[in-house]
């Protein structure tokens, strides 16, 4: 019978490898759980959540990376409830913003983030992860929620920047991470022998990758500790120690890597790199490939929207500088309309990437207006109901036919491998006292967020503020006061002109 | 010294630099600062760090960073 629910995966795995170890992590103390552990609190959890009364309800994930925080996942699924992963660097800004539009009527954590769960503006309850991990297992009421349990039915919302000031929550389904999964499998070839390592916070998609391989095949998922992305030597020792073979990373964990000159000094024993989201610029890929001419890489494109990732493309040439990877094609059963507004491309010609398929996520988490404006029917097709999602980003096909990547259609950018609107950052920077005008440029070259104001707040106080509001990775790497933005003639904020400015 | 000060008040300039000495371990510079860092030391004091000296003792206080920039410029 077809596969129908993520939790099959965790059901066949604990029967054929109970105690292989599934998931460890090793920041502060090392913990790892055995595939039959995974599922026993998973259990737990679905119990806890069956006996509450939780039912078909998002529920906050607040705990550190660890396997335990796996397990929470797929308890909640148990539990028929959906998982919204959140996190302790997110600013409490965020977090709050998340927590109003959602108004979740539990939050788990754990001892280590109980205090700052509880200074959440958040009117629900919370309950500790040590609390909850043993609940003797309703195996009754698990099986009823099973029983009613559809494909279509949601299991995570992941929030990403939204233009607005306001993060939107992306929800998806079992068919569409079933869906996902399988091919994506398929094309890289992961079994039970892959042992990845884990780059990818658990608040995006992007860990669906390791995560749900993982139980599927029974393989290995070691989380890597955050701290050694910023020592390049002892993380390449680390994934040596611990036989990681597959990675799947954003490209700037990997060029830390090759730039600051680790791989002269040892070589990760790395059979497959996968990456994406993001520009790799090809001096430092060429580092990569001749430190690894026998692994295979792979590029990996798409929008959390349509669930992981939408398209791949296997690096089978050289690249010189210049030359941009494709994101090549995309995965079987998801299909790539470019279109110019409601009209097909004609060849060569740039468009707006449009995908259909079981790929496509339920949509904006209690947000119809957003999700309506990009959640849109096929125009190709006015003879019944099809939805496809509008990326906003702009591609071409080359002369091989493979998908190029060009731009953004809006404010939106990628900056060290995450989505951002840089309306966002000036919707948050505007509240602060003192600030009349503002606006946040990306330099692509320097890959450099750069945010000028007027008012009269002075740089370092306005950077400290902005630190409290927005994520790490959201936080411009200059602040500029100036005594009048640059206009258009039409009276607008003139970005060109701000963007020649940060290349001054 | 005064260098190295500069280039750090710039990335997160509310820090005592003359007295911190667990930046690494306080997690008040990450991944994207070590990365700055090592790019402004080569571009201002033609200083490049190798691989295996980007390590926490060497980054945790500025003085730490001073010191592996003088002892690099020795081996010169």
């Amino acid at each position: 019978m077809q596969q129908k629910n993520v939790l099959e995966y965790i059901e066949k795995t604990v029967k054929e490898v109970p105690d292989k170890v599934a998931y460890e992590s090793f920041d502060g103390e090392t913990c790892s759980m055995t595939f039959r552990q995974v599922y026993d609190t998973a259990r737990s959890v679905g119990s806890y959540l069956a006996v509450g009364g939780y039912y078909r309800e998002p529920v906050i994930i607040f705990m550190k990376k660890t396997p335990r925080a796996i397990a929470t996942f797929f308890g909640t699924v148990y539990g028929g409830c959906s998982y919204v992963p959140i996190d302790e660097e997110m600013p409490q800004m965020r977090i709050d913003l998340i927590l109003g539009s959602m108004k979740p009527r539990l939050i788990i954590c754990e001892e280590s983030t109980r205090e700052l769960a509880e200074k959440f503006d958040h009117d629900g309850s919370i309950v500790l992860f040590e609390d909850i991990c043993n609940t003797e297992e309703d195996s009754g009421k698990l099986d009823l929620i099973r029983q009613k349990q559809i494909d279509t039915d949601p299991i995570y919302v992941v929030y990403t920047s939204g233009s607005t000031g306001i993060p939107k929550g992306i929800a998806a389904c079992h068919r569409s991470v079933i869906d996902y999964i399988e091919h994506l499998s398929d094309v890289l070839g992961f079994d039970g022998e892959t042992r990845f390592g884990n780059q990818s916070p658990f608040y995006f998609d992007a860990c669906l990758k390791e995560l749900y391989p993982t139980i599927k095949f029974g393989a290995y998922t070691a989380i890597v500790p955050k701290q050694l992305f910023m020592f390049p030597l002892k993380l390449v020792e680390f994934l040596n120690e611990k036989k990681v073979n597959t990675v799947c990373w954003v490209v700037s964990a990997l060029t830390m890597i090759s730039a600051l000159g680790a791989l002269k000094k040892e070589v990760p024993q790395l059979k497959l790199i996968a990456f994406g989201s993001e520009v790799f610029p090809i001096k430092q890929f060429n580092r990569w490939r001749a430190a690894l001419p026998e692994a295979r890489f792979i590029n990996l494109y798409g929008p959390t929207e349509a669930t992981g990732m939408s398209c791949y493309y296997e690096v089978d040439r050289e690249f010189e500088e210049g030359d941009s990877i494709p994101v090549g094609r995309p995965f079987d059963n998801t299909d790539i309309l470019l279109l110019d507004e409601d009209r097909l491309v004609s060849e060569g010609e740039v468009g707006e990437i449009c995908i259909r398929g079981t790929a496509l996520t339920l949509g904006y988490y209690n947000d119809p207006v957003r999700t309506a404006e990009v959640f849109v029917q096929n125009p190709l097709n006015t003879h019944y109901p099809e939805l496809i999602y509008r990326t906003g980003d702009l591609a071409k096909y080359n002369e091989r036919g493979e998908l190029v990547f060009v731009s953004r259609k809006d404010y939106q950018i990628k900056h060290m491998g995450h989505r951002i609107e840089l309306g966002e950052i000036e919707a948050n920077v505007s509240k602060v006292d003192g600030i009349v005008l503002s606006c946040a440029v990306y330099n692509k070259q320097k890959d450099r967020i750069v945010l000028y104001y007027t008012g009269d707040i002075e740089e370092g106080r306005l950077k400290e503020t902005a630190e409290e509001m927005l994520p790490r990775y959201m936080l411009p790497s200059m602040i500029k006061k100036l005594d009048a933005m640059p206009l258009t003639p039409n009276g607008k904020l003139d970005r060109k002109k701000l963007l020649e400015m940060t290349e001054a | 010294m005064d260098e190295i000060i500069a280039i750090l008040k710039e990335l997160h300039p509310d820090v005592d630099y003359e007295t911190n000495t667990s930046l690494v371990d306080d997690r008040i510079i990450d991944s994207f600062d070590i990365i700055s860092i090592v790019a402004e030391i080569d571009d201002r004091l033609d200083v490049q760090i190798p691989a295996e000296e980007i390590i926490p003792e060497n980054f945790n206080s500025a003085k730490a960073l001073a010191d592996l920039v003088a002892r690099l410029e020795d081996e010169d």
